[in-house]
């Protein structure tokens, strides 16, 4: 049994040494004793790589890894330098960032948002990592940039196309290269209009989360702007792998046209039920069925093979772009690799540059310091042309490419062909649209 | 009512690929008592058995094309497959096209020996161990199975496409005068299943290796006591089993690409199938793979979502739950088949 004792004096004193340790500023506790969150003290500053490398888009996050290794290599002055060489912006000198080597860490998001939390929140505490990046779904990305807040660095998001990402959950430490289904929408409406006139009763079959929910909603909107008519609107369970007890309703509803917002292997596999079900013979109020795939890729083409040939959707970038940034990336890295880039490794690529370089005009790694230097940046020379990253909401506006699968591949890697080139000002939103309503970008967070 | 009749047939053809994988289940579960988790790996290493067909039919020599350049703006390299120069670009086109259905040929004695070697290397050290164990260490195997073909194949879905001529629509509804067109490869799948599951059935019906095999599934200590050695038969029933489900596989690629984690998806499914069904029954596990297989085809349609959203994620499991209430050992399970 214990027997304590209350006197005036003690309490003073714990009085006082309590007080002091709460009112104590977080720079001098133990967990934060720089400025900032992981701020470099030695000659090196760690990268935290944060992508599936396993669960179904492993294969995106093997791309998304070999062009963060690639861009490494270029900022520690190593291999031909790639787009450093065609940057609009001269900081970058090889040299690392900030004169520091650059090194990196990785982790496996598994695609799962716990899971990607997980890894983030170790990359960040344990191997001190300043920045992380990666991703290749738009549930990761959003719980990963929420954490990167939380926790004081920046967070340059990878492949992420829902617009929640940069609308309702916006964040002020993060940061997003990669276009929208808002601006996939903007880009592929007057295209369809061309194409397939403005005539035309649309289903929809959509991933049941956050993507395909906003993508959805922009391609919906989009047509029905242009004179569509939405038949049907069918959520799909991300588990799903065979689609066709989806698609087999679509033959008798009316409708003319199929619009799968599925990405990687659920589109692979919708789009491979449709063809199936002769979908892509069948003539409907008098037109030929059509179907658009939004958001396409390189990978998820190899993967429904010919069963893309003639179909539409949009992309943020294709190694076939002849401009000089589009050709030094591609050679770059099918020359480390033997394989052209897809999307996902070129917009990676891109963010390391970006922070790298933000980092060096800022002359800091203070994520408020960079943030600062991203917000507001118009650049050219990384491939899509000229490029603003928008102060109010952190999304990359740039030119978006309209493709079609192709009908005569030259090669394994000759899949997509681009039918236009949409510019940058044709996809740009003001930022209270009702698409991106809600949520607040809120002030940086230092750590 | 082309609705209706439509998911019928989706619902047919589901529940063949769960029928045929529940079956090996149960076949495993019926005559050695193993719990299997590695089973769903099976049907994935049968679908890549077709894959790795297809690639072996694929592998090509190279020429240089002067007049074309690759990605990179060098000299483009063309391959040409060896068998189109050995039978012919026609001939050969046509064994190419041909690889999904001459895969079956060499996915057979694979998966027997896969099965095989699975139960003797791995499994009989379990037959004693209690089903938590053998559930872990079934599990387990999977995952490295799933890892080894990832690493060897990536982890994008691989396009198997059917043969030309069994690809495309047929209008089965023209018999009855009404339009209901369906993919002729889901129609092959549906009988191929058929023709597998009569072959399981006659083989244990009217052979004596069959009639023996039954006899162990009974009564196991009765038949080891009359000096036939069942373990060595139950063996082979292994491998019999890992060749249904690879088969299953093979013949499932031209309708869902393959892909590593293919197995997984359909392994809680069939085990509601077996569960349902009845543990060891395997007129009951072919039966609830039909009828579940319908179930999820009709839960998907969009009449039936807007008055229960939600109903085509959860139908098999709301049913397997009342079944489970109404028939503890399921649809066709026998007395004591979990208490052995």
């Amino acid at each position: 049994m214990s027997n304590s004792k209350f006197t005036r004096r003690g309490m003073l004193k714990t009085g006082a040494i309590a007080g002091a340790g709460v009112a104590l500023p977080t720079i001098f506790t133990a967990s934060s004793a720089a400025a900032y969150t992981n701020e470099p003290t030695g000659s090196t500053v760690t990268l935290g790589f944060n992508v599936p490398q396993t669960g179904p888009y492993a294969d995106e996050g093997a791309d998304e890894l070999r062009a963060y290794q690639l861009a490494v290599e270029h900022l520690n002055g190593e291999g031909d330098g790639g787009m450093m060489n065609t940057f609009s912006s001269n900081e970058l000198q090889g040299n690392g960032i900030l004169g520091k080597k650059v090194e990196f860490v990785t982790g496996d998001t598994q695609t799962k948002s716990d899971a990607a939390r997980a890894s983030a929140k170790s990359m960040i505490e344990k191997d001190g990592a300043v920045m992380i990046t990666g991703g290749s779904s738009s549930g990761v990305a959003i719980a990963v940039q929420g954490l990167c807040q939380e926790a004081g660095v920046i967070f340059m998001a990878g492949l992420t196309h829902s617009n929640d990402t940069t609308g309702k959950d916006k964040k002020a430490n993060g940061f997003r290269h990669f276009f929208n289904g808002y601006m996939s929408a903007a880009a592929l409406a007057p295209v369809l209009k061309n194409l397939y006139g403005t005539d035309r009763n649309a289903y929809h079959l959509t991933a049941d989360y956050t993507w395909g929910w906003t993508q959805e909603e922009s391609i919906a909107a989009a047509t029905e702007a242009m004179g569509w008519n939405t038949v049907n609107k069918v959520r799909t369970p991300l588990a799903s792998t065979d689609f066709s007890s989806y698609i087999a309703p679509v033959l008798n509803s009316g409708a003319d046209v199929l619009v799968l917002n599925h990405y990687g292997g659920n589109m692979v596999n919708s789009l491979t039920n449709a063809v199936q079900f002769g979908l892509r013979e069948k003539v409907v109020n008098g037109k030929q069925f059509e179907i658009v795939v939004p958001l396409y890729s390189r990978l998820m083409a190899k993967g429904a093979g010919a069963n893309v040939k003639g179909i539409h959707g949009s992309t943020n970038w294709h190694w076939s772009l002849q401009d000089d940034a589009s050709k030094a990336f591609v050679k770059s890295f099918g020359t480390k690799y033997g394989f052209p880039p897809s999307q996902a490794a070129h917009t990676v690529y891109c963010q390391t540059l970006l922070y790298a370089d933000a980092a060096s005009r800022a002359g800091t790694f203070n994520p408020c310091g960079i943030a600062e230097a991203l917000e507001g940046f118009e650049f050219d020379g990384l491939g899509n042309g000229k490029t603003l990253y928008r102060a109010g909401d952190h999304q990359c506006f740039k030119d978006v490419l309209v493709v079609r699968g192709k009908e005569n591949p030259t090669s394994e890697f000759d899949l997509l062909e681009v039918v236009e080139v949409t510019p940058a000002a044709q996809v740009t939103y003001p930022i209270d649209h009702p698409m991106f309503a809600g949520g607040a970008l809120g002030t940086c967070n230092a750590g | 009512m082309d609705a209706i009749l439509l998911q019928i047939l989706n619902g047919l053809d589901k529940g063949s690929a769960y029928a045929l994988i529940a079956l090996g289940l149960t076949l495993i579960f019926g005559t050695l008592g193993v719990v299997n988790f590695a089973h769903g790996a099976l049907f994935m290493i049968g679908a890549f058995c077709a894959v790795t067909v297809q690639r072996i039919f694929n592998i090509s020599y190279e020429t240089v094309d002067e007049s074309q350049t690759d990605f990179l703006g060098n000299a483009l390299v063309v391959k040409t497959p060896y068998i189109e120069s050995w039978f012919g670009p026609q001939m050969g086109g046509a064994i190419i096209d041909w690889a999904v259905p001459l895969a079956i040929l060499f996915t057979v004695p694979i998966m027997i020996f896969v099965g095989y070697a699975m139960e003797r290397g791995l499994i009989k050290h379990f037959y004693k161990r209690p089903h938590a164990d053998q559930i872990l260490v079934t599990f387990g195997l999977a995952i490295v199975l799933q890892e080894v073909v990832k690493y060897f194949y990536g982890a994008n879905p691989i396009q198997t496409p059917a043969p030309e001529a069994l690809s495309g629509i047929v209008n089965l509804g023209a018999i009855i005068g009404m339009d209901i067109v369906y993919p002729v490869w889901r129609v092959v799948y549906f009988f191929f299943s058929l023709v597998v599951i009569g072959g399981i059935f006659s083989f244990l019906q009217f052979t004596t290796f069959g009639m023996v095999v039954r006899a162990g599934m009974a009564d196991r200590e009765t038949v080891g006591l009359l000096g036939i050695n069942i373990d060595k038969r139950f063996t082979v029933m292994f491998g019999i089993a890992a060749a249904v489900a690879g088969l299953a596989g093979v013949m499932y690629t031209p309708i869902n690409s393959p892909n590593y984690h293919m197995g997984m998806d359909f392994l809680v499914l069939s085990f509601v199938v077996v569960v349902v069904g009845g543990m060891g029954s395997l007129p009951g596990a072919v039966l609830a793979g039909f009828m579940l297989g319908i179930l999820e085809s009709f839960a998907s349609m969009n009449e039936i979502k807007s008055l229960v959203p939600g109903i085509d994620q959860i139908i098999i499991y709301v049913v397997a739950i009342i079944i489970l209430l109404v028939r503890p050992r399921g649809l066709m399970g026998r007395k004591g088949v979990m208490e052995d």
